[in-house]
């Protein structure tokens, strides 16, 4: 009895406190970070991907809701905040090879970014996504807050835009790469735009662990491609919705 | 001031861009999140500065971008809560997701190859 009591009174301690959720987050980061090595540096085998999966694999077993895991995890999540404005040293390291491309960025992200909203859009239509969700397709390419609040505009879900953008994020780091292979894409300022327009943060993220130059000019492609489809988008939807 | 104030410093600073921006982007009604502008303010300070970028902010900043991924764990966990939604149109949201994403990520790349090549000269 008292031993159950003592059991219960932890629970309630791991539960109210955010050091075990910070403590799973962290271990399952670099559990994903070891596996990701055990396979050879294979980008399938996303270190990302690996540790959401180890982290709802616990919370599923323990039952223990979203909510109360995040109470915790949220203090890793904060970074994300000063991480994003950290992305300034790259493109300032690489801002002269930036400036010289500056034409072909501008050029290749507004038709990227057009083409990831259409491709989404035509995809969700031809298979007969109900509009709600449709409009939670659209803007999946772009980092989260943006695509939260354009999907609220159009007529979407933020949740499910929230895991849209993650879960493209993770097929785009994850086989981004494959793809950028077969399609001959060989510059490392191509591969960067390409990742960062089409898979935001998570894209960024590989991009930077891959190569330096491909990290800067992804980051600088994933802002201005929140900026691009935050004004873009709902205007042309409007237009789209009208007709 | 020793290394673990410029540590601390080179925080702050991050910090700081995020708070500026994230108060622009309130004051002015601008479409961005606060940190995409706090990023573009610190790229602003380091171009005005000029030189190399101080070594403490260099640290905090790569340590931070090499954990990128890290960071967006605790959010990539939250699609758990959204399985139900995501089941009830898993088809056009797997193609979507999936063949969408990659076809993006194919054709912007080989469009900004295609005119990098134009512009001149294989810089890889």
């Amino acid at each position: 009895m008292r031993e159950g009591e003592g059991l219960a009174a932890l629970w309630v301690y791991l539960s109210a406190d955010p050091l075990a959720a910070l403590a799973a987050t962290l271990l399952a980061w670099l559990a994903g970070l070891r596996v990701h090595a055990a396979a050879r540096g294979n980008p399938i085998v996303n270190p990302v991907l690996v540790a959401v999966l180890l982290i709802v694999a616990v919370l599923l077993a323990a039952g223990v809701p979203y909510a109360e895991y995040f109470a915790g995890a949220q203090f890793v999540h904060f970074l994300l905040g000063p991480a994003t404005v950290a992305l300034a040293l790259p493109l300032y390291r690489h801002w002269a090879l930036v400036r010289g491309s500056a034409v072909a960025i501008l050029v290749s992200l507004a038709a990227g970014s057009a083409f990831a909203v259409a491709s989404a859009v035509a995809l969700g239509v031809a298979f007969g996504a109900p509009l709600s969700v449709i409009a939670s397709l659209a803007p999946k390419s772009v980092t989260t807050p943006v695509a939260m609040g354009v999907a609220e505009e159009i007529g979407g879900l933020p949740g499910l835009t929230a895991a849209i953008v993650i879960l493209s994020g993770i097929v785009g780091a994850s086989f981004g790469t494959l793809t950028l292979n077969l399609a001959r894409v060989r510059d490392w300022r191509a591969r960067g735009v390409a990742m960062g327009t089409a898979a935001h943060g998570i894209g960024t993220a590989r991009a930077l662990a891959v190569n330096e130059t491909a990290g800067a000019f992804s980051g600088l492609a994933m802002g201005l491609n929140a900026l691009a489809t935050a004004l873009a988008l709902p205007l042309v939807w409007r237009l789209f919705a009208s007709w | 001031m020793g290394d673990g104030g410029r540590l601390i410093g080179a925080l702050a600073l991050l910090l700081l861009c995020q708070l500026a921006g994230e108060i622009a982007v309130r004051a002015a009604g601008l479409p961005l999140p606060g940190p995409v502008l706090g990023m573009v303010l610190l790229f602003g300070i380091l171009l005005a500065r000029g030189g190399e970028p101080p070594a403490a902010l260099a640290s905090v900043a790569d340590g931070l971008l090499r954990n990128l991924g890290l960071l967006f764990v605790p959010a990539g966990v939250g699609v758990i809560v959204h399985l139900g939604v995501l089941a009830e149109a898993i088809v056009p949201l797997a193609l979507a997701v999936s063949i969408g994403t990659l076809a993006a990520i194919a054709v912007t790349g080989r469009l900004m190859q295609a005119l990098l090549g134009r512009a001149g000269g294989e810089r890889r």
